[in-house]
Order: structure tokens, then C-alpha cells, then sequence
């Protein structure tokens, strides 16, 4: 892995937008964080198999059935705007 | 230059389940918005998605149908991605290990059977629906967290056509195993196109188009139409092709363009952490592969092989799955199957749908329909007596041969009595006797008539017609 991070890209997947001196403080912690990932790269791991979790757990499911739902009400009490039932967003244009 | 084009597609489906994905709110299109929703597919903070077994089962048993391989080891993934239809800022999806791979689609196509690879079918959440206004856009998360399965084709597809018959055959499986209603009208299946063209005998593929979002089927072909001839156009006249992705407008009839590859999003996919990985054992697998049905395509051909019926009568016959099982519960030991699917189809299905009623209401047994074709087949009824014989065990359950009997309506192949109504015929009509015996062939279908009227349907028509020419060549 390239200790170069392209931070403005970054930022801007994460859809925010930083000034100059956040540019250059994020960027040496970031930095710093992928200097621990090269030295987890240290430690030999031959041998074993790669997961993508922690715990030795498969097929944890639940049975198709229908619980209560919130009520229209309910569920729009933290919307910052609502209307006919639906949560109000700024106009999405594609 | 000759040109062709590669078609690929990816069809997401709906699958039919009581619940969502990863929450137990119903699996049900068309109530108020935001009615179905709960912390979990309004992605609160806080909250844990448990995963829909039947979904995974359903995706399973798509593997299946498709000739998948079903891998040992399956997770969900995150794709990552900022809009209002997904409340979490991410959508969970099958990456790198999903539940199904490798796998084809047989279909009848130009008069021979096409086959269409699948690259892989994987389980994902389907995400909210989004409504715009004029200053603002609605959100309503009813269908958030829907089990959607994503069918990837490999680009096998060579034309519009071919890709809407893919569609149809893969949509007839889908609904025959019962892993989605595949309702068009209720937003249930999806699809997006990538399409790219070729000099004709080059392997190079050419910049990958993808139109995205399409609803109907029809919309695909009609889309494909216009936008294949669009990029030989292109190409053709020295042009470049990037890729991109393009917008299919059905009202104006044309594709345009949304976004080129440099705005292309970067999903920065990775792990779910809160799903653990499955890992389908034996007795799951062997579970779910009782599921599996006969295929549309190989019910048409084994209906076809078996009892010899015409490609239209089968095609009836899979399309109306019940009315095809109730043919063959009555043809598997019957004589004359043909006869009995002409039946079925033309008769029954007619008089089912004049009175609004279904299999399940008949009054008659199923074995009816086989000795009533019996009774035609033997000489005892002609086809029209049948038709009245028909009607009436359809009204009151009787069986055919005691309506015969009790109405007297058994064809008279009495050679004497048939003998009588002719010579009465003949003297009722000395016109038509007299054009018959001048040469005028057809006259003697008229007398004929006459014969079927006075015996009141009754008499065999072949006989009656025998006896008439004889007498009138006297």
C-alpha cells in the first residue's frame, strides 16, 4: 500500500471540505496511520487464512417474519421536513 | 465496416419474502409512505441488520435454477456512496464472495435455443424511493431494506431482440420457482444495459455504455434500438466511443448522456462488519434443492415430446402453470392427449374465463374431459353434441356419458334411419339435388346440413354424407 494519500480526493468522497491547515494536520495523521498498517505488515502471517471478521461465527439469520414498523408518525419525529408522509430532502439533481 | 453489438446485462429482482432484508418490517409494495420502516432500514444509528434466511435461500435456490455454482463461503459487503435513497450512506451488497456464480439461461431464440452465460446472481437491500418536486425531493423508505437479488449475464447478448427474450426467459424462471413475483407494474424488476460495439469478428470490446435504470422490459429493447445504431454511427464515421453512462428517455425515444468514466463513483467497497460470512452446509443445500422445478423452457419441450402437443398448445400450458397441471393429470393416462389439450385450452379455459370461476370450482372430475373425448374418438357423439354435452357437465358436473344418454343424443350411425333422412332431404330440396347431380360438388354440403338438422345433430356426418352422394349418383 502507497503511504501517499490523495486527501483532497478523500475529502471529498467523504463530502466534506477542509482548509489548508486541516488539509496539512489530517494529512500527517493520516499518514501516521498507514505508518501502522506498514508495520502490521511486519508480522509474518503465513499460513494463515484471511478473514473478514474477528469471530469464528457464520449463519447467524433470523426467520422471515413480519414484526411491527413504526408508525408514519414515529418515524418522521427527527426529520428536519416532511410532507404527504415523506421525509423532505434538498432537490436531488443527477 | 460491419458492425455488432455486446449486451450485457444486470437485472435486479425483488424477492418474495414476508419480511425485509435485515429488519421484520413487511416485504409489501404500495402502502402510505414510510408506513414499513423501522430504526433498522431507516439506518438509525445504532442498529443491526440480521439477515432474511429465506432470502438467502431464494438466492440459493436462483443459483440453482440458473446452473450456479453455489460457493461454500458467502459475505456482504458495504458499497459506499452519498444519496437520499440510502439512509446509512452505504448499501449492503455482495462483493467479492457472493452466494451464487457461473451459471446460464437457455431460451428459444430465432427459431433455435439460445443459451446466455450468468456471470453470478448475489443478494444486495434494495433502497428507498425517491419523489421530486419543485424545490425539494421526497424520500419514502418503505422499500428500503426489500431483498433485491442482482442477476449479472455475461455479455453473450447480441441485439435487442435477444436481450429482451433473455429478459422474458429469465423473468418465467424466476417466477417459477417462486423466488419473485417479477410484477413489472410494482417496480420489481430493474435493469441496467452496458452495450458496446465491435468490427464484426474482432474480440477487442469496444468502450462499455451503460444505460441505467430501466423498468420494462419493452424499454430495453426500444432503448437498445436507438442506442446501438447510435455508436456504429459514431464509431463508423472515425468517432470515439468513452465510457460513460446514459439515460434512456421512453417519451422522446432516445439515450443521454448522465456522466462520463471521470466522474465514475469510487464505492470503496468493504466488509460488512456487523453480518458474519455464510457458509452453507449439506443439509441446507439439499434443503432448499427440493425447491427446484422443471424450467419453463424444458416443461414446453417434455410437454411437446410427450404428448405430442403443437409448440403454441405447451407454450399455454407453461405460461398457466395450473391449467397446464390439470392437462397433464388428465392426459398422462389418456389415449389422445392432443385431443384433450384442445379441450383444455379451447374449451374449458374459455368457459373458466366467461364465468369467472377457476380450476378449483369445476364440478366435474378431471377424467370427464378424457371420456368425453373418448366418446367423440369412438363414433358414439360428433364434435358439435360434444360441445352441448361439454356446456352442460360444465353447469352441472354430470359425466358425459349419462348426459348422452339421459338427452339421447348418442349419433345415430344407423345406416337405415340415416337412409330415411336423406331421401326426405333430397325430396325437401329438389333444387340442390338437381345442382348436385348438374356437377355443383358443394350442393351436396347443403343437403348434408339438412340431413345433420332433421336428425337433430345426431347423425354421423361422414355416413350421412356417403349415403347421400350414393343416392343422388343413382
Amino acid at each position: 500500500m502507497s503511504s501517499e494519500i490523495d486527501l483532497r480526493y478523500v475529502a471529498q468522497l467523504a463530502r466534506i471540505s477542509l482548509s489548508e491547515e486541516e488539509e496539512s494536520v489530517l494529512g500527517s495523521q493520516l499518514k501516521d496511520i498507514l505508518g501502522y498498517i506498514e508495520k502490521l505488515k511486519e508480522v509474518d502471517v503465513a499460513g494463515v487464512e484471511p478473514t473478514a471478521h474477528a469471530f469464528p461465527q457464520t449463519n447467524i439469520t433470523r426467520r422471515d417474519e413480519e414484526q411491527p414498523s413504526l408508525s408514519n408518525a414515529e418515524a418522521l419525529k427527527n426529520a428536519p421536513a416532511d410532507a404527504n408522509g415523506l421525509f423532505l430532502v434538498p432537490k436531488i439533481v443527477e | 465496416m460491419e458492425y455488432e453489438a455486446v449486451i450485457g446485462l444486470e437485472t435486479h429482482v425483488q424477492l418474495k419474502t414476508r419480511s425485509k432484508m435485515w429488519c421484520g418490517c413487511a416485504n409489501q409494495f404500495g402502502a402510505p409512505p414510510n408506513t414499513h420502516v423501522c430504526p433498522v432500514c431507516l439506518g438509525l444509528p445504532g442498529v443491526l441488520p440480521v439477515a432474511n434466511e429465506e432470502a438467502l435461500r431464494l438466492t440459493v435456490l436462483t443459483g440453482m435454477l440458473l446452473h450456479c455454482d453455489i460457493p461454500r463461503y458467502a459475505k456482504f459487503d458495504r458499497k459506499n456512496y452519498f444519496y437520499p435513497d440510502v439512509a446509512k450512506n452505504y448499501q449492503i451488497t455482495q462483493y467479492d464472495k457472493p452466494s451464487t456464480i457461473g451459471g446460464y439461461v437457455d431460451f428459444e431464440f430465432n427459431g433455435g435455443i439460445s443459451r446466455v452465460r450468468i456471470t453470478r446472481a448475489h443478494l444486495e437491500e434494495d433502497v428507498a424511493k425517491n419523489f421530486h418536486f419543485e424545490r425539494t425531493s421526497g424520500v419514502d423508505f418503505n422499500r428500503a431494506g426489500v431483498p433485491l437479488m442482482e442477476v449479472v449475464s455475461e455479455p453473450d447478448i447480441t441485439s435487442a431482440d435477444m436481450a429482451y427474450e433473455y429478459l422474458n426467459a429469465l423473468k418465467d424462471i424466476l417466477v417459477y420457482g417462486g423466488v419473485s413475483d417479477c410484477d413489472m407494474e410494482k417496480g420489481m424488476v430493474r435493469c441496467d444495459v452496458n452495450v458496446s460495439v465491435r468490427p464484426k469478428g474482432t474480440t477487442e470490446l469496444g468502450a462499455k455504455i451503460e444505460i441505467k435504470n430501466m423498468n420494462s422490459f419493452s424499454g430495453v429493447r426500444k432503448a437498445l434500438e436507438y442506442e446501438i445504431p447510435r455508436q456504429i454511427e459514431v464509431v463508423s464515421r472515425g468517432g470515439k466511443l468513452i465510457q460513460s453512462t446514459r439515460r434512456w428517455d421512453d417519451v422522446a425515444g432516445i439515450t443521454e448522456e448522465m456522466r462520463t468514466k471521470e466522474y465514475a463513483h469510487d464505492y470503496r467497497y468493504f466488509p460488512e462488519p456487523d453480518l458474519m460470512p455464510f457458509t452453507p452446509t449439506d443439509e441446507w443445500l439439499a434443503d432448499i434443492s427440493r425447491r427446484v422445478v422443471e424450467l419453463p423452457l424444458a416443461r414446453k419441450q417434455r410437454l411437446m415430446q410427450d404428448y405430442q402437443l403443437p409448440a403454441p398448445d405447451a407454450q399455454t400450458f407453461v405460461w398457466d402453470k395450473p391449467l397446464g397441471n390439470y392437462f397433464e393429470g388428465i392426459a398422462k393416462t389418456a389415449k389422445n392427449p392432443k385431443a384433450i389439450a384442445n379441450w383444455v385450452i379451447n374449451n374449458l379455459r374459455a368457459k373458466l374465463g366467461e364465468s369467472q370461476t377457476t380450476l378449483a370450482d369445476l364440478k366435474f372430475a378431471p377424467a370427464a374431459v378424457a371420456e368425453l373425448v373418448e366418446l367423440i374418438d369412438s363414433g358414439k357423439i360428433s364434435g358439435k353434441i360434444a360441445q352441448e354435452v361439454f356446456s352442460d357437465m360444465f353447469s352441472t358436473g354430470e359425466a358425459p356419458g349419462k348426459i348422452v344418454e339421459r338427452k339421447g343424443l348418442a349419433q345415430v350411425s344407423d345406416t337405415g334411419a340415416i337412409e330415411a333422412l336423406c331421401d326426405q332431404a333430397i325430396a325437401a330440396n329438389p333444387g340442390p339435388a338437381a345442382d348436385f347431380r348438374a356437377g355443383k360438388a358443394a350442393a351436396l354440403n347443403f343437403l348434408k346440413g339438412q340431413v345433420m338438422k332433421l336428425s337433430k345433430g345426431k347423425a354421423n356426418p361422414a355416413l350421412a354424407g356417403e349415403i347421400l352422394e350414393r343416392k343422388l349418383k343413382a
